[in-house]
């Protein structure tokens, strides 16, 4: 370690002092990279991440980030800075612009793999924690022997709980893979990524040979089934949350046909074009902010989801008062202007935006994940869940507390009574019809996120919807609520075991047979309305 | 509630059947593009869909050939004809592609038809070029066992696209382990069928490969991808074959980036993702995952940026994107005008026959040349996803690869091959030195 830091101040000293004049090995490995071959970059990686320049954590990392750029006729390096700055690899002086001979050093997955590794045992001593866990786990996959001094001075000056055990294992994987560790050490190691107990843990066990001591590979090979036995578990909880994930997508999607059909009674073919019309809203907003606010991306969802309800709502109120009011009564008819009408929007929206699927982007927030136990939750699911379960919530407040809620109700479940109560029907009857649309279009905001935004993204919806509202039962927000998280659960526990195609299948014989013993689905509405 | 759909479906047939009809009008009218012609032109049918599901691809390839047929107008036509080219929309509806295949043939006389995207729209077409005897261009990667007279595949065959992407892998990331996963239809199935022949032939394990097929439109990931995270784990490389179909791909690829799944622990090489795929996509959590085709757009060779900087210009978009098939595209369509050319006719026979050996450049700085089964020798590259949603070629074969319509690998067609010039034969058995005709 001190060698180690002293060469590191007299490269230092070096770099501030010869600067320039002096051609060593590292800028030998630095002028290999204008080569742009990958073996000679594979090889400069090792020697500038050996050398202990302070410069070699600059190039990989630009390496990395595409952000290195070579000139192949000069053989110079320039890493270009993140504020936009140029510099010169080798030296470190700053540099006016590219030239344009310059292109980028390109990368395919081995370097990337080798660069990974470098760039773990550069930053195992970073100050920032996060990049230190980062660093710890790539040296856990890489295992390079040639780390493990670093990574013992690391553990030894490291303070923060979870960055000493991710280092700790780091040290265990690469002592496992050390020809000349001793058996204890060794055993040691099979202990600590068994406690671990993750998938690249097993993984990582299940990689041990024959060449391994009969001990550790005994210990290895237990190690892989306590973890598999665990892992079994895990994977049982992982399904539940997959389901009430696309159960929730499912909810969303089908929310607001539980509205238009549901309460309303109208076969409502261009449902799902309602929700592309919100999905294109977000493109729409997200493209304005792109252009003009690029700081505001990560608030782009929040301003499209009441954009989006307002677009599809107004676009649903047109479409009830210019043609589904004539129509109230006679199903059939309704049915097929209102697949006409989806396929007039599908074109029109195809020769708007093109037929080209469209960028919508993940805000921060949304991309990524976290691990829970041994689970990978998503965060745009996770958002999705919650966004569905908060619109449910206010949309049945809506309809228990406000006098628009008491009239909706009234109007479905008594026509002629509530007109003579004073009522404004045909007003109610457009509110209404605006409000299930206006909710699909934020429904299409959320399903931006997870699905193509293109004119086709409804029809991939609508067959769902309808499934999810005719069996929890028409005109009941509750069964659309638990005929949506049924078959989403359902579905995921068939997926594993059957696949997705017959898991598919087999849900819908299932709906099928379900609807010949109840027809009205799962919570069907009694007393005078069902005559209605 | 079955009958009072009934009951409504007998008061109201009465009263407002204008309605459908008119609905049914309406939905006829907005596929009808006709075209009138003048006799001094040939014309060149474009059956492409520009509506329904398939339109995110195929609309492309019908802006292709009327570019095409544009830039050789400017240089005079064909024989001192102008072309003209007369565009039907099938919708995405295979057995309208059928339809609209007669009517560009019988009405309006084309020479020669470039057109279809999947396989069933083909073999929805296939009797009608037959039976009328005309000349088919289908310029789409798919899963070869065919071979037929009147058709001319400028896409690759499996020979040409799956199977250097997999020896890639093999050699490159040394990949033990297989996940081949795609959409359940027939190009996916015959390609896997194929893959898994070859892997064996190769010495992996049954339990090393595991094969997975989901629905057309498939958008929730979350069960395979963590499936193939586990099958990943177990301790050898393991990479995915991804033949997914266009629309599914982009909630794979987000579930992927979102489970964190790098390029660097398993790598997926899909053979129907390309630049237009990616357009719809933040690609910087999928850089390093790798596609296999016969052309990338930043392929730099001045063929090809003078190409893009046409297409560009005549599209008067500056970001429109170039891919695969329209490379296809081009190289088919300049195959046919100088068969045309070499013959002087359009006579479908006359072309047919000229159409073998015929060369033309392609796009990356080779030649291509249309073989005896009617496919094409392509060179093979395999390129890795960059974050600019462009790709940056890590392998390319030395030389071009000849297509094969027949796979090696598979039983049932080692042995068969297609020779329309020596055999007049799309399925001619070298053992038994029959033709099998066209029963099989």
């Amino acid at each position: 370690m001190l060698a180690c830091l002293r060469a590191f101040a007299l490269s230092l000293l070096l770099v501030a002092f010869a600067g320039p004049c002096l051609a060593g090995p590292f800028e030998d490995a630095v002028a290999k990279l204008a080569n742009d071959d990958f073996s000679d970059t594979e090889e400069a990686i090792g020697t500038i991440a050996s050398s202990g320049n302070p410069l070699a954590y600059p190039i990989i990392g630009a390496l990395k980030d595409e952000r290195l750029f070579a000139d192949g006729e000069t053989k110079k390096v320039f890493i270009k800075q993140d504020d936009g700055k140029v510099i010169d690899a080798a030296t470190g002086a700053a540099i006016d612009s590219l030239p344009d001979s310059a292109s980028a050093v390109s990368l395919n997955n081995r370097l990337r793999r080798t660069v990974d590794a470098a760039l773990g045992g550069l930053t195992l001593l970073s100050p920032d924690l996060a990049t230190r866990l980062a660093a710890a786990q790539s040296v856990f996959k890489s295992h390079e022997e040639a780390v493990l001094p670093t990574v013992e001075g690391a553990l030894a000056k490291e303070t923060n709980r979870t960055a000493k055990t991710a280092l700790g294992e780091a040290r265990a994987a690469i002592l496992l893979f050390k020809s000349d560790a001793s058996e204890v050490d060794k055993l040691e190691a099979v202990a600590t990524i068994k406690a671990r107990g993750d998938q690249e843990a097993m993984a990582m066990l299940s990689d041990v040979g024959g060449d391994q001591p009969v001990a550790v590979a005994k210990a290895a090979a237990a190690g892989v089934a306590s973890i598999q036995s665990t892992l079994a578990i895990w994977s049982t909880v992982q399904n539940a949350w997959y389901g009430l994930s696309l159960g929730s997508v499912l909810l969303l999607a089908a929310i607001g046909l539980a509205i238009t059909f549901g309460v309303m009674g109208v076969i409502n073919m261009a449902h799902g074009e309602m929700v592309m019309l919100g999905a294109y809203t977000t493109f729409v907003v997200q493209e304005v902010i792109r252009t003009r606010y690029p700081g505001m991306f990560d608030y782009s969802l929040v301003i499209a989801v009441p954009l989006a309800f307002l677009v599809s709502g107004a676009v649903g109120i047109l479409i009830e008062r210019s043609i589904i009011r004539f129509l109230y009564g006679r199903p059939l008819e309704t049915l097929l202007a209102t697949w006409g009408l989806s396929l007039v929007l599908q074109q029109a929206v195809r020769t708007l935006f093109g037929p080209t699927n469209r960028e919508v982007g993940n805000p921060s927030w949304m991309s990524g994940a976290f691990e829970l136990g041994h689970m990978t939750i998503t965060y745009n699911r996770l958002w999705i869940l919650c966004f569905t379960l908060a619109v449910f919530v206010i949309l049945l407040a809506m309809l228990r507390f406000t006098s628009l809620g008491l009239q909706m109700r009234a109007v479905t479940q008594n026509r002629r009574m509530a007109a003579s109560m004073g009522i404004a029907t045909s007003r109610v009857d457009a509110l209404t019809f605006g409000l299930g649309s206006g909710i699909a279009g934020i429904a299409g905001v959320a399903l931006s996120q997870i699905d193509n935004v293109s004119p086709n993204l409804g029809q991939s919806y609508i067959i769902d919807s309808f499934m999810v509202v005719v069996f929890g039962g028409v005109g009941n927000l509750w069964g659309t609520l638990v005929g949506a998280f049924t078959l989403g659960i359902a579905n995921k526990f068939l997926e594993p075991v059957a696949g997705a195609v017959l898991g598919k299948i087999a849900i819908l014989v299932l709906i099928i047979l379900f609807i010949q013993k109840r027809p009205r689905g799962l919570f069907a509405l009694k007393g005078r309305a069902v005559e209605a | 509630m079955l009958t009072s759909i009934n009951h409504d479906i007998a008061t109201s047939f009465s009263r407002r059947r204008w309605l459908a009809a008119a609905a049914g009008l309406v939905l006829g009218l907005t596929g009808f593009t006709g075209a009138k012609a003048a006799d001094d032109t040939i014309k060149v049918g474009v059956l492409h869909s520009l509506s329904g599901t398939m339109a995110i691809s195929e609309t492309t390839l019908k802006d292709t050939i009327l570019f095409l047929i544009d830039e050789q107008n400017k240089k005079g036509g064909v024989l001192g004809k102008k072309l003209e080219a007369v565009v039907v929309d099938p919708a995405s509806n295979w057995p309208l592609f059928a339809e609209k295949a007669r009517e560009l043939i019988t009405k309006d006389k084309v020479a020669v038809v470039f057109g279809c995207w999947t396989s069933v729209s083909r073999k929805s077409v296939l009797p009608v070029f037959k039976e009328l005897n005309s000349i088919l261009f289908y310029p789409v990667q798919y899963e070869g066992e065919e071979s037929e007279r009147n058709v001319f595949y400028t896409g690759a065959a499996p020979n040409q696209q799956a199977i250097p992407a997999v020896d890639y892998l093999m050699k490159e990331e040394k990949v033990k382990r297989w996940v081949l996963a795609g959409t359940d239809y027939v190009y996916p199935r015959t390609t896997n069928k194929i893959l898994e022949a070859y892997l064996k032939s190769k010495g992996v394990a049954q339990d090393d490969i595991m094969i997975n097929y989901t629905p057309f439109g498939h958008s929730d990931w979350q069960t395979i991808v963590a499936d193939i995270k586990k099958f990943g784990s177990a301790g050898k490389k393991t990479a995915v074959v991804s033949t997914i179909n266009g629309d599914a791909n982009v909630p794979f690829y987000k579930e992927l980036g979102n489970q964190g799944i790098k390029a660097t622990d398993i790598p997926v090489v899909a053979f129907s993702v390309g630049e237009e795929e990616l357009a719809g996509l933040d690609t910087k959590p999928l850089v390093g995952h790798l596609a296999a085709w016969n052309y990338f757009e930043s392929i730099k060779t001045p063929a090809n940026e003078k190409f893009i900087k046409e297409w560009q210009a005549y599209t008067k978009n500056p970001k429109r994107t170039t891919n695969d098939p329209m490379e296809a595209h081009v190289i088919g369509f300049n195959m046919w005008v100088k068969a045309v050319e070499k013959v002087k006719s359009t006579d479908p026979d006359k072309v047919i026959d000229a159409l073998p050996g015929t060369e033309a450049p392609n796009l990356t700085g080779g030649v291509s040349k249309m073989l005896p089964n009617h496919h094409i020798t392509k060179p093979v590259f395999i390129g890795e996803i960059k974050a600019d949603g462009q790709f940056n070629v890590v392998y390319k074969t030395k030389d071009l690869v000849p297509g094969d319509a027949w796979s090696k690998e598979l039983d049932g067609s080692k042995d068969l091959i297609g020779d329309w010039v020596g055999k007049k034969c799309g399925n001619y058995n070298v053992k038994t030195n029959k033709c099998l005709g066209s029963g099989s």
